[in-house]
């Protein structure tokens, strides 16, 4: 194995900083990119590739503007809203929740409980939500037949729990938990001098929440906003699991275009929608990323 | 090359495997027996040799045969007791037909590829060219329209689109019209097996709906319509109805395959099902022999056990309706209790075209979404 030409190598030798040889640094990140590149990087080029391919295999925008027909751009529009409604709820309701434990005592058991409770929920999507809601609040769910024995039908206008509505109301579940664990961050960033600052120079609460902390806190919310829209418009086990019929959103669209044995079967629509999501998925995420580093700029 | 060598011996070694393994199948078969061009049992010498050959093989791969459904968790150990010596192989019980087709494409050239699959209509005509001709003995009595004329295809099995139903959880304990369903009894209780876009048992039911409403097999719109009133009466449930929403209440009624609803009686006592006279929407499943059966005598064997006396007997105790039902019943071979168990139905079959069947998902894939919305 080894030719008489090269000096041989003394294996308990310590590698040498600026020592001869190639630099071995980047070994250490390579599993990292050759992960992305496996599962991010060749997917989306297959996205791409196949988003550009019409039913004959050659080059074609057929599937691209095969987006705009009705059903399509109905389930477009739902996710959208969907996503934006338990965005802004679970935002606004997993804001007041963090601010209640930022302003508690540091190493309270309020503080311990919410953080870690909110870790767990913050997980808990998927086909385990979806049948956990449709045990309590489905049409035969105990909570709904409790109700019902009291005289409170909470579906006496049509069962809103398989609608946006429902659908809403169970993503804001792993919404606001969340919301407490990237917004507390900025949160904590807030520190009491300043409103101590404020209160000598004579402003009082509104001041305060006006020019200090709305302003700081502002770009924070807004960030962390757009990652749970992108949460929930990402989401599709929880939905498939909990509405089976007539793809509600855009996921489940996908879904059905690749798994159709009625002949529906399109993987080329299939990937242009694809395509799309991750188009808006970007958007939402390039505003995130701005509105992040703004946020560092005041509260490190 | 030293360190080549374990390699190139381990390559060797599989490839005198293959040889050896090749060698055992043809010469442990009959000589009289080529079971993988055989197109009848005679070609094998009768039944006695075609077993022979079979029990050489040792083993036969089925695919996608839930034993909940038409019969197959009695049928399978049946055809061991009949011809022992057969280990069964079956694999993903709850697949789908495409799947069964998938896993022959993927399974191509090893011992583990299916030699035989149960298919949806729709599936097995878009995949002909995988399949090996074969009759079997009692090939006379499958009506010519549920065969392919040189045996690539037969059909096994089938039954009606139905309404089955608690009728505990129904106003009367009967259904007896379709607009029924309409009513504020069933405020959400009615629910297909699957969307329509995706199922084809869903997409039938939509069509035995449209054709009980006054459309056609070429006309699905008004079954379409019919749903539309039903979400707007708040009657219909968004939800895949199985057996496990069946057994926990949460689709009380559900438009399905009659063979499969009837077993629902096991888990809800007292369950029926409505049959609408005026929309008898028949549909079956089709056997067929793949080219590349690893055990290709076997996969022969099992095709004539399916479609003996016994064995479609077997599938009628299941609720399905086998397709040597109508010879066998003028040749009183039928298991008479059996046929009487059958839900009843009283009106003439449709069954609908590939043609239809495609003009009617078309028609839904752009309609579907927003009748239920």
């Amino acid at each position: 194995m080894t030719s008489a030409g090269e000096p041989a190598v003394d294996p308990a030798a310590r590698p040498v900083r600026g020592g001869r040889g190639l630099p071995l640094t980047w070994l250490g990140v390579t599993p990292f990119f050759v992960y992305v590149g496996l599962f991010l990087v060749l997917p989306s080029l297959i996205i791409g590739s196949g988003s550009f391919t019409g039913k004959d295999g050659g080059l074609s925008l057929e599937n691209l503007s095969d987006i705009q027909k009705p059903y399509i751009a109905r389930a477009l529009i739902n996710s959208i809203t969907v996503s934006i409604a338990s965005a802004l709820a679970g935002a606004i309701a997993g804001a007041l929740l963090a601010y209640a434990v930022a302003t508690g005592n540091p190493h309270g058991v309020l503080r311990r409980t919410v953080t870690s409770a909110s870790g767990v929920l913050a997980q808990f999507g998927g086909v385990t939500l979806a049948f956990a809601f449709i045990a309590t609040m489905g049409t035969i769910g105990f909570v709904t037949l409790f109700l019902k024995d009291h005289g409170i039908d909470i579906f006496a206008n049509g069962v809103w729990l398989y609608e946006l509505s429902g659908l809403t109301l169970v993503y804001t579940y792993f919404q606001i938990p969340l919301m407490v664990l990237v917004f507390l961050p900025a949160l904590d960033g807030i520190r009491p001098q300043w409103r101590e600052a404020t209160e000598s120079l004579g402003g009082n609460t509104w001041h305060y929440w006006r020019c200090v902390a709305g302003p700081l806190l502002a770009p924070a919310f807004l960030g962390c906003t757009l990652l749970l829209f992108a949460n929930a418009f990402s989401a599709y086990a929880t939905v498939a699991a909990l509405i089976t019929q007539g793809s509600i959103v855009l996921p489940l669209v996908i879904s059905n275009l690749f798994t159709s044995e009625t002949g529906r079967a399109q993987p080329g629509l299939a990937k242009a929608l694809a395509l799309a999501m991750i188009v808006i998925v970007a958007i939402v995420m390039l505003l995130y990323t701005l509105l992040q580093r703004r946020t560092s700029r005041w509260l490190r | 090359m030293k360190l080549s060598s374990p390699v190139r011996q381990l390559g060797l070694a599989a490839i005198a495997f293959v040889l050896v393994a090749a060698c055992g199948g043809t010469s442990s078969a009959p000589a009289s027996c080529s079971a993988k061009t055989a197109t009848s049992v005679a070609d094998c010498g009768g039944i006695d040799s075609l077993y022979a050959a079979a029990k050489a093989e040792g083993a036969l791969n089925v695919i996608a045969l839930p034993l909940d459904w038409a019969n197959w968790g009695e049928i399978i150990p049946a055809f061991k007791a009949k011809y022992p010596g057969i280990k069964v192989n079956s694999a993903n019980p709850q697949g789908s037909s495409q799947e069964e087709i998938d896993a022959i494409n993927q399974l191509a050239g090893t011992k583990d590829a299916p030699d035989v699959v149960d298919v949806g209509m729709k599936v097995m005509l878009a995949n002909t060219q995988l399949f090996a001709p074969y009759k079997v003995a009692t090939w006379s009595d499958i009506p010519a329209a549920q065969k392919e004329a040189s045996g690539v295809w037969f059909q096994d099995y089938g039954g009606y689109m139905g309404i089955g139903y608690d009728p505990t959880k129904v106003p009367g304990g009967t259904l007896n019209s379709i607009s029924d369903l309409l009513g504020s009894g069933f405020k959400s209780k009615v629910a297909l097996a699957g969307d329509p876009t995706i199922s084809n048992q869903a997409l039938n039911g939509v069509i035995m709906i449209a054709v009980a409403n006054g459309g056609s097999l070429d006309d699905v719109a008004k079954g379409v319509d019919f749903f539309k009133s039903l979400k707007a009466a708040g009657n219909f449930v968004p939800v895949k109805g199985t057996i496990a929403t069946i057994k926990s209440g949460q689709t009380p009624v559900l438009v399905e395959w009659d063979y499969l609803s009837a077993a629902h009686v096991k888990d809800v006592p007292g369950w029926k099902i409505f049959v609408p006279a005026n929309a008898t929407i028949g549909g079956y499943y089709a056997q067929g022999i793949s080219k590349g059966a690893p055990h290709p005598a076997a996969a022969r064997l099992w095709e004539e056990f399916l479609y003996s006396d016994q064995g479609q007997n077997l599938f009628l105790k299941g609720y399905a309706r086998p397709v040597r039902m109508d010879a066998m019943v003028k040749s009183g071979r039928v298991d008479a209790t059996a046929a009487a168990a059958l839900p009843k139905v009283s009106g003439t079959p449709l069954f609908p075209s590939q043609a239809q069947s495609a003009a009617a998902s078309a028609y839904l894939s752009s309609k579907w979404a927003q009748a239920i919305a």
